[in-house]
């Protein structure tokens, strides 16, 4: 039935996703997966009684249909947390939509903006969807890959990539309509300073383009690093679209509730692909979310603060992870932000036999064995990677450490048992 | 900043009845038999099984699950449909969970949808299919239902037909998609099989496929039954169809629904939906599981929640028809669904419409009779393409899907409003 194929607009973006092929090579081989990025522990008390608190609520009208751009609860306490962030008063109802996760904030912010022709830069490493949301869109995806700056120090740090200013500069042009960034950064964990971001600003003022800005994991930071929004540089709010996602913020990846802020005349866009897409979002996880946030505002900086408290839970799996991957003998990337660690796995090259897998990138089979031959799972961060450059990433893994400590701990027992046997 | 104006794909579409009728709602407070939703409880079981998935503390349940639909939720909806569509339909390739059967329309087309494809609307029509379409680079057919006359004083849904020839006429060599909704919002039509074997029958001849809008499938007033057209013959290959758990169990704000119909068809839906919002929240899907399993188990029996609501509804569908009858107003008796349309043109020469200046006529009327009588309804001219708005001037669409206290309000109001006339 040639007649229904995929429209045009899909062809192309029809790549086999590493989620599904990793997702595949977990269930046959069962490893102990640090692929997939959720946490394998139950969210904050307080997130889950909030959501008991909502059912069981008398208030029937909690289970039918909320306002569409997103429930009143729950904008009204984003437009306090932000307005403060920002520095601006943020109108819950015309700069704000809440959104299907994220990913679904990101969509509408794509097509709400994204025309035929349009270029879109991506700075590279990226999240894979950005690419065929552009390609969707009829845009034209330009790639700048962040480059790793040789330093004398042997331990890696995210902060070594960094934007190359000329060949920034030089993907800006009059058919620009966006650039997408992602900070902090997954895969890399790179938390992009204030003066990176002030670069990539003037080129957004200097060309007319909007910046979408991915900022998901916007709360785990690890000292002394700081999240800078690059709507609260000057002149960016009125270019900027920011995104967020409360999976992220209160490990609750399955809820698929996000958000994307902004000037109203740009956030206008998102609103009518949200309307002509999906309509509204649940209105018992917002209104549960809401009441997390409002708890979080109150205690906003305190240490019983949930952006405060997972951070630094976050940073002692974080540094026993580059621990146990330094002993096996790969060259751990110390993030500045997230929940991802990237690692150098090359010197093991020699000691290891790759053959027996024939994908075209190292980094897909060194992964594949590693799930075969030792039993932990990464991800292959070519995959986030445009073509022309995946090859910068050949020699790197991908690590997820939101996870319990007992499977951290597992992990490097079972590297080190791997090492011992070589 | 006309740099950052709509893409063009969205560009010259119509401003939603929904905002303009919500703010009137809020600006004036009438008793509102407008939006489409329960005022009251959801099943109890269907509550409690989203309550259990939040005291199981099964870590997984609150992270993403499966892209294309939570397993348990897709097994389940595998097994009730496989069972009423009488094939066996794969709970991984045919079937995707979206967000709502809005996100499931939006899939479906999106991802069948390509620059100058024809899609035919059958008019009224729930009124996103006509933007999607458009955005999809599509071009909206029009074939509207007829009224016809009968000597029979009570109106039906059933009085309004498709006039073969003129569907017939829609139909050529560009058409690629048909969208047929029955049960049918606003009117509460419920296709009889011909009806649907003729619409099946044009589909075959210019293969054509079917999205079918089915989320009142279990809302249906007896003697009426509620035909699948993916069940009938040469169908199956060419129909997606599209649910709702939120129609289902009284759940709209839940915002889980699905599309099924055969892999080479539902690939395109899991395309666009991999590329949009990628997964479905993983708590409601399981509660949802929950509840379908429960309904399966009990399928026909009284005290199945699609047997037992529809009962519930019968009751309160001719109570409405009742005092709107007292009142002056035409009601059309719905087979289907928990909408009402009215003619209300009989009150045209006692009431003063001249404050509101809409174009269409039902727009005036319902805005008139939020401000003066205190209780909204919706135009349906709404819901018909701008050359047929006029078919639906004289019209007003109510909910029942009320609680009982609300409607005998609504009877109050009216009642008196009469009164004072």
């Amino acid at each position: 039935m040639d007649k229904f194929g995929l429209p045009a607009r899909y062809l192309g973006t029809q790549r086999k996703s590493v989620w599904e092929e990793y997702v595949q090579l977990a269930a046959d081989y069962n490893p102990l997966d640090l692929g997939q990025g959720y946490s394998d522990f139950l969210p904050p008390e307080h997130i889950i009684s909030a959501l008991d608190q909502v059912v069981k609520n008398k208030n029937v009208l909690l289970h039918q249909y909320t306002r569409g751009c997103g429930h009143p609860r729950l904008v009204s306490v984003l437009s306090k947390l932000y307005s403060r962030f920002i520095g601006r008063s943020i109108n819950p109802n015309t700069e704000i939509l809440i959104s299907a996760g994220a990913y679904g904030a990101l969509y509408c912010t794509i097509m709400g903006h994204i025309d035929d022709g349009d270029e879109v830069i991506i700075i590279e490493p990226f999240f894979d969807c950005y690419e065929s949301m552009v390609v969707t869109a009829g845009g034209t995806p330009r790639f700048v890959p962040l480059r790793f700056n040789n330093n004398s120090s042997s331990e890696l740090k995210s902060s070594d990539w960094t934007l190359n200013p000329e060949e920034l500069e030089n993907a800006f042009n009059s058919r620009t309509k966006a650039i997408i960034i992602n900070t902090p950064n997954n895969p890399l964990g790179k938390v992009f300073t204030e003066s990176e971001l002030q670069m990539v600003a003037d080129l957004c003022k200097k060309w007319n383009v909007m910046c979408i800005s991915d900022e998901v994991y916007e709360w785990l930071v690890y000292e002394p690093q700081r999240h800078v929004r690059m709507a609260s540089l000057p002149g960016m709010w009125e270019r900027t679209v920011t995104i967020g996602s409360a999976g992220k913020t209160y490990s609750i990846t399955g809820w698929k509730i996000g958000w994307a802020y902004g000037p109203a005349n740009l956030i206008h866009n998102l609103h009518v692909v949200h309307r002509n897409s999906i309509y509204a979002c649940t209105t018992s996880l917002q209104e549960a979310i809401a009441i997390g946030y409002e708890k979080e505002l109150d205690c906003l900086g305190q240490d019983n603060c949930y952006f405060i408290s997972l951070p630094r839970q976050l940073e002692q799996k974080k540094n026993y992870m580059a621990d146990f991957l330094s002993k096996m003998g790969m060259r751990p990337v110390i993030p500045d932000g997230g929940y991802f660690m990237v690692a150098n796995w090359s010197s093991l090259e020699p000691e290891i036999d790759l053959s027996a897998e024939n994908d075209k990138y190292k980094d897909y089979r060194f992964t594949k064995w590693l799930t075969k031959n030792v039993g932990i799972q990464g991800i292959p961060p070519s995959a986030f990677y445009s073509e022309p450059h995946k090859a910068l990433a050949e020699t790197l893994v991908r690590f997820c450490f939101i996870k319990q400590d007992e499977k951290l701990r597992r992990a490097a027992r079972i590297l080190e048992e791997w090492k011992a046997t070589k | 900043m006309e740099k950052f104006g709509l893409p063009a794909r969205y560009q010259g579409q119509q401003e939603s009845v929904w905002e303009e009728y919500i703010q009137l709602a809020a600006d004036y407070d009438p008793l509102d038999l407008g939006q489409g939703f329960p005022d009251f409880s959801p099943p109890e079981y269907i509550i409690s099984a989203l309550d259990q998935v939040i005291k199981d503390k099964d870590i997984m349940l609150h992270q993403y699950t499966r892209g294309c639909g939570h397993p348990r939720l897709t097994s389940i909806l595998s097994k009730l449909y496989s069972h009423l569509i009488g094939r066996n339909i794969h709970p991984e390739k045919e079937i995707l969970i979206s967000t709502g059967a809005y996100g499931a329309l939006y899939c479906t087309v999106m991802g069948h949808i390509d620059q100058g494809d024809e899609v035919i609307i059958i008019e009224p029509y729930f009124d996103c299919y006509e933007p999607m379409v458009l955005s999809a680079g599509g071009i909206p057919r029009f074939v509207p239902l007829r009224y016809n006359n009968n000597n029979s004083s009570i109106l039906k849904s059933s009085d309004w037909t498709l006039d073969p020839e003129e569907l017939e006429k829609a139909f050529n060599s560009k058409t690629k998609a048909i969208i047929i909704n029955t049960p049918n919002n606003p009117l509460g039509k419920v296709f009889t099989e011909n009806e649907l074997q003729m619409i099946a029958n044009l589909c075959k001849k210019w293969n054509v496929m079917c999205i079918s809008d089915e989320v009142y499938e279990w809302l249906v007033y007896e003697p009426q039954k509620h035909i699948r057209i993916a069940s009938l013959p040469g169908m199956w290959e060419r129909t997606i169809t599209v649910g709702s758990a939120g129609k289902t169990f009284s759940i709209t704000g839940w915002k889980i629904g699905w599309a099924y119909g055969p892999a080479n068809l539902i690939h395109n839906l899991v395309i666009v939906h991999q590329n949009s919002i990628s997964v479905c929240s993983t708590p409601l899907q399981e509660a949802i599981a929950v509840g379908f399993e429960k309904e399966f188990s009990c399928l026909g029996q009284d005290n199945c929640y699609f047997t037992s609501l529809p009962r519930q509804l019968e009751q309160k569908k001719n109570y409405m028809a009742n005092f709107l009858t007292k009142m002056g107003m035409k009601p059309i008796i719905p087979d289907g669904g928990y909408f009402m349309i009215a003619d209300w043109s009989s009150l045209e020469s006692k009431i003063d419409l001249s404050a509101e200046n809409d174009k269409y006529k039902d727009y005036c009327f319902t805005k008139w009779l939020t401000k003066n009588v205190g209780i909204q309804g919706i135009p349906p001219s709404a819901f018909y393409s701008e050359p047929h708005k006029l078919l639906g001037e004289k019209l007003v669409r109510f909910c029942f899907i009320k609680k009982e206290e609300k409607l005998n309000k609504a009877a109050e109001i009216l009642e008196h409003w009469k009164k004072t006339e």
